[in-house]
C-alpha cells in the first residue's frame, strides 16, 4: 500500500515536470495549471506516505538516508509551493519539481535499515535532522532560482533577447527571492550543524575525532552561504555573485551528500 | 455554414490608402444613421460596422451571399457620396469560414499594421456593443463576437504575441522590467534634454516611475523638461556625483565624446552597494564608454543594440502570428461546427416534411383508383408507407447528426439539401 502511495506521489512529479516543460515551450495556461494540480497531487500522497511510515516507526522520516531523501523533497515541494503561491513565477516548477523527481527516483535505491539510536539521542538527532534537511531543501529552491537568474542576466547582458528572456522573471525578483531564501536557509543549515555537534557529543564523539574528510566539504558549503548572507548585509553582494554563490553552494552540497553515503 | 450566409466586406491598411480609407470611415455619430439603414435592407439580416483609423469592415448575415456582398459594398460608396464603380477595386469580401477566421485575425491583432497591438480589440468591442445596443446583431454575429473576444484573449494568453515591444521605448522599458520588475520604485535620470530620451522617460513614468532627475548643459531645458516630467532638474557639472541616485539612466546629449565613463559608473554602482543599473544610451554619437558593459550588474543599451531588440521582436511577433493562427484556425472550426449543427436540424425538418408531403400526394392518388378496399385496408397501406419512410430516413437522419459535429459537415448537408431539392 505504501509502495503506491509512493509511487503515485513520483509518477505525478514525473507528470508535472514534463507539463511544466512543456508549458515552457507552448504558453497554454492551461499546462501550467494541470502541472500545478499534479504537484498537488503528488504532494498529498507525498505526505500521505511520510504520515504511514512515521505512524509504523513511531518517530519523524529521518532515520534512514531513505526516508531523509523523501522528507528533502517534500520540504521542497512546500517550499516551491509558498512561493509560488506568494511571487507566482509560472515557470519555477521548471526548475524544481524535475529536481524533486530526481531525488525522489534517486531515494528508492537508497538503504532503509533503521541505524540503532539511543533515546537520550533521539532529541537531538532529530532537531540536527529536520533543522538541516529544512535548510537543504532551501538551498535547493535557491539553487533553481539562482539558475534562473543567470540564464537571465546572461541574456540581458550579452543583449541576445532569446525565448527565455521572456519566460523568466526579471532579475530583482529573482535576486530579492534568493536573498529571502538564503535568509531563512543559512540560519536553519547553521543551527542544523550546531545540533549536529551536540548530537556528536552526547554520542560521546569528541572534536579530534570527527571525520574531518567529512566536516570539511560541510564546512566549506558554510562559508559560502554565509558569504552571501552576511555579503549582503554587508558589503552589497547580490544579483551575479548571490546567484553564482547559491547555485556552487548546492552542486557542493550534492557532491559532500556523496561523500558522507 | 448554409444557414448562417455569413459575409464580410471591408478596406484596410493593406488593401487601400488612407487618402481613401479616412473618406469610408464611419464616425462614432454616423453609425446610428449608417445601422438604420442597413437595416432597411432586405438582403441584410444582422450586421456590425467596424470603423478604425486602419480599417472599415462590414460584418453581415445575408439572405445571398453574392447580393448582400455587393449591396454591402454599395451601401459603404453611397453612403459616403462616392462612386462604387471607382471603390470597388479596394474592398475584399469574405464568406462563411473565411469571414469567421478574418475576424478572429483582426480581434488578435494578427491583421494589424503592427502585429500584436492592443487597441483593435478594443475597438472591435465598442463596435460589436454599439451594434448589440442599436439591435443591428442577432444570435449569429452576437455568438461570432462573443467568440472573437474569446479567442483574442486566447491568443494574447497563449502567445508571447504582445510581450514583445516593437519601439525603440517600448523596448526599453521591456529591459528595465526585466531588470528592475516593479518600475514604481526607481527613479530615472536624463542627460541630456533630448526629445527620444523625453519620449523614453515618458514611456518609463507611465510604468510607474515616480523619481526623475534631468541634467542639461542648459540649465534652463533641465528645468523646464523636468517641469514637464515631474521631476528635479540637476546641474550638469555635477551629475556624476548624483549618478548613483539614478536606477535607469538615459542619455542623449549632443558630445562628441563619452560622457559617461567607465570608471564613473563602476564608482556609482559602489555607492548603490551593487544595485544593478540599467544605461540606455540614445545619443550618436555615442554618451556612454561601451566597455561599462563589462561592469557587474550593469547593462548598457545603446541605439542599436535597442534597433536589435525591437527587430528580433518584430520576427518574434511574426512567430509567434504563426502559433495564433493555430489557435484561431482551431476556433474557426468549432464556430463553424456550431453554426452547422444550427443548420442540421432545420434541414432534417425540411427533408422529412418534403418525405411527407410526397407520401401523402402518392398514397391519396394511389387510394382513390383503387375502390375496393375496406376502411381497415388502407389504414395499413397507410403504415405501411409511413414505415417505408421512416425506415429509409432513418440512417440518413441519424447519419447529418453526426456528420455535422465534424469538419466537413456542411458538405454532407450541401449534398442533401442538394440531392433532395431541399432549397427550391
Amino acid at each position: 500500500m505504501a509502495k503506491i502511495v509512493f509511487n503515485i506521489s513520483v509518477v505525478s512529479y514525473l507528470a508535472a515536470s514534463i507539463a511544466f516543460f512543456v508549458f515552457l515551450v507552448h504558453r497554454r495556461g492551461l499546462l501550467s495549471t494541470t502541472a500545478n494540480i499534479l504537484v498537488g497531487t503528488g504532494l498529498i500522497f507525498h505526505t500521505v506516505w511520510i504520515a504511514v511510515r512515521s505512524a509504523e516507526t513511531g518517530h519523524g522520516p529521518y532515520t534512514t538516508t531513505f526516508e531523509m531523501v523523501v522528507f528533502f523533497s517534500w520540504i521542497v515541494v512546500i517550499a516551491y509551493f509558498l512561493i509560488e503561491w506568494r511571487y507566482k513565477i509560472k515557470d519555477l516548477g521548471a526548475f524544481v519539481i524535475p529536481l524533486v523527481f530526481l531525488f525522489l527516483f534517486y531515494s528508492v535505491f537508497l538503504s532503509r535499515e533503521h541505524p540503532s539510536v539511543q533515546s537520550s539521542e533521539m532529541l537531538w538527532m532529530t532537531l540536527h535532522r529536520t533543522l538541516s534537511i529544512t535548510g537543504y531543501g532551501a538551498f535547493a529552491i535557491a539553487f533553481a532560482v539562482g539558475l534562473m537568474y543567470l540564464i537571465q542576466e546572461h541574456q540581458v547582458k550579452s543583449k541576445k533577447l532569446g525565448f527565455m528572456y521572456f519566460r523568466m522573471p526579471s532579475l530583482e525578483v529573482l535576486d530579492t527571492l534568493n536573498d529571502k531564501i538564503i535568509a531563512v536557509g543559512f540560519p536553519l543549515f547553521t543551527l542544523g550543524f550546531m545540533t549536529g555537534a551536540i548530537w556528536n557529543m552526547k554520542r560521546d564523539i569528541p572534536f579530534y575525532s570527527w571525520d574531518l574528510e567529512k566536516i570539511l566539504p560541510l564546512i566549506i558549503v558554510w562559508v559560502i552561504y554565509g558569504l552571501v548572507f552576511f555579503g549582503r548585509l554587508t558589503i552589497g553582494v547580490r544579483g551575479k555573485k548571490a546567484a553564482q554563490g547559491a547555485v556552487f553552494g548546492f552542486i557542493l552540497v550534492i557532491l559532500t551528500y556523496f561523500m558522507h553515503v | 455554414m448554409l444557414e448562417s450566409n455569413l459575409v464580410m466586406v471591408g478596406v484596410n491598411h493593406k488593401s487601400t490608402p488612407v487618402e481613401i480609407r479616412e473618406k469610408l470611415a464611419f464616425s462614432a455619430s454616423k453609425i446610428e444613421e449608417s445601422s438604420e439603414r442597413l437595416a432597411c435592407s432586405d438582403e441584410i439580416v444582422e450586421h456590425i460596422i467596424i470603423s478604425t483609423c486602419n480599417r472599415v469592415e462590414i460584418y453581415a448575415r445575408v439572405n445571398d451571399q453574392e447580393l448582400g456582398i455587393t449591396s454591402l459594398k454599395r451601401f459603404i460608396a453611397d453612403f459616403h457620396n462616392l462612386p462604387y464603380e471607382e471603390l470597388d477595386r479596394f474592398f475584399y469580401s469574405y464568406r462563411d469560414y473565411s469571414a469567421v477566421e478574418h475576424l478572429f485575425r483582426v480581434s488578435s491583432s494578427l491583421d494589424s499594421l503592427v502585429i500584436g497591438e492592443s487597441q483593435v480589440l478594443g475597438q472591435v468591442k465598442d463596435a460589436y456593443h454599439h451594434a448589440r445596443s442599436l439591435q443591428a446583431t442577432g444570435m449569429v454575429l452576437n455568438q461570432l463576437f462573443e467568440k472573437a473576444f474569446t479567442v483574442a484573449k486566447r491568443v494574447r494568453e497563449e502567445t508571447c504575441i504582445s510581450e514583445k515591444g516593437v519601439s525603440i521605448s517600448s523596448a526599453a522599458v521591456e529591459l528595465a522590467r526585466k531588470i528592475f520588475e516593479d518600475l514604481e520604485n526607481h527613479s530615472v535620470m536624463l542627460v541630456g534634454a533630448g526629445e527620444m530620451a523625453e519620449l523614453a522617460a515618458k514611456h518609463l513614468i507611465s510604468y510607474g516611475v515616480k523619481t526623475v532627475y534631468v541634467a542639461s548643459r542648459t540649465y534652463n531645458r533641465a528645468v523646464n523638461l523636468a517641469e514637464t516630467l515631474n521631476g528635479s532638474a540637476v546641474d550638469f557639472a555635477n551629475f556624476a556625483d548624483e549618478l548613483h541616485r539614478a536606477d535607469i539612466v538615459i542619455t542623449s546629449t549632443g558630445a562628441p565624446n563619452f560622457i559617461i565613463s567607465k570608471e564613473m559608473i563602476a564608482d556609482a554602482i559602489h555607492r548603490r552597494k551593487n544595485k544593478p543599473m540599467f544605461f540606455i544610451d540614445i545619443a550618436v554619437p555615442r554618451d556612454i564608454e561601451p566597455e561599462a558593459n563589462d561592469l557587474e550588474n550593469v547593462y548598457l543599451y545603446d541605439i542599436d543594440d535597442l534597433q536589435s531588440v525591437v527587430s528580433a521582436n518584430m520576427k518574434e511577433r511574426e512567430k509567434e502570428a504563426v502559433q495564433a493562427m493555430e489557435i484561431i484556425k482551431g476556433e474557426v472550426q468549432k464556430f463553424n461546427n456550431w453554426i452547422v449543427s444550427l443548420s442540421a436540424v432545420p434541414t432534417i425538418v425540411e427533408l422529412r416534411n418534403k418525405a411527407e408531403s410526397i407520401r401523402k400526394a402518392e398514397l391519396d392518388r394511389t387510394l382513390k383508383k383503387i375502390n375496393t378496399l375496406s376502411a381497415e385496408d388502407k389504414a395499413s397501406i397507410d403504415q405501411m408507407t409511413l414505415a417505408i419512410i421512416n425506415k429509409i430516413l432513418h440512417h440518413p437522419t441519424i447519419k447529418l447528426k453526426k456528420q455535422t459535429q465534424t469538419e466537413d459537415g456542411h458538405h454532407y448537408l450541401k449534398a442533401i439539401r442538394h440531392l433532395f431539392h431541399l432549397d427550391e
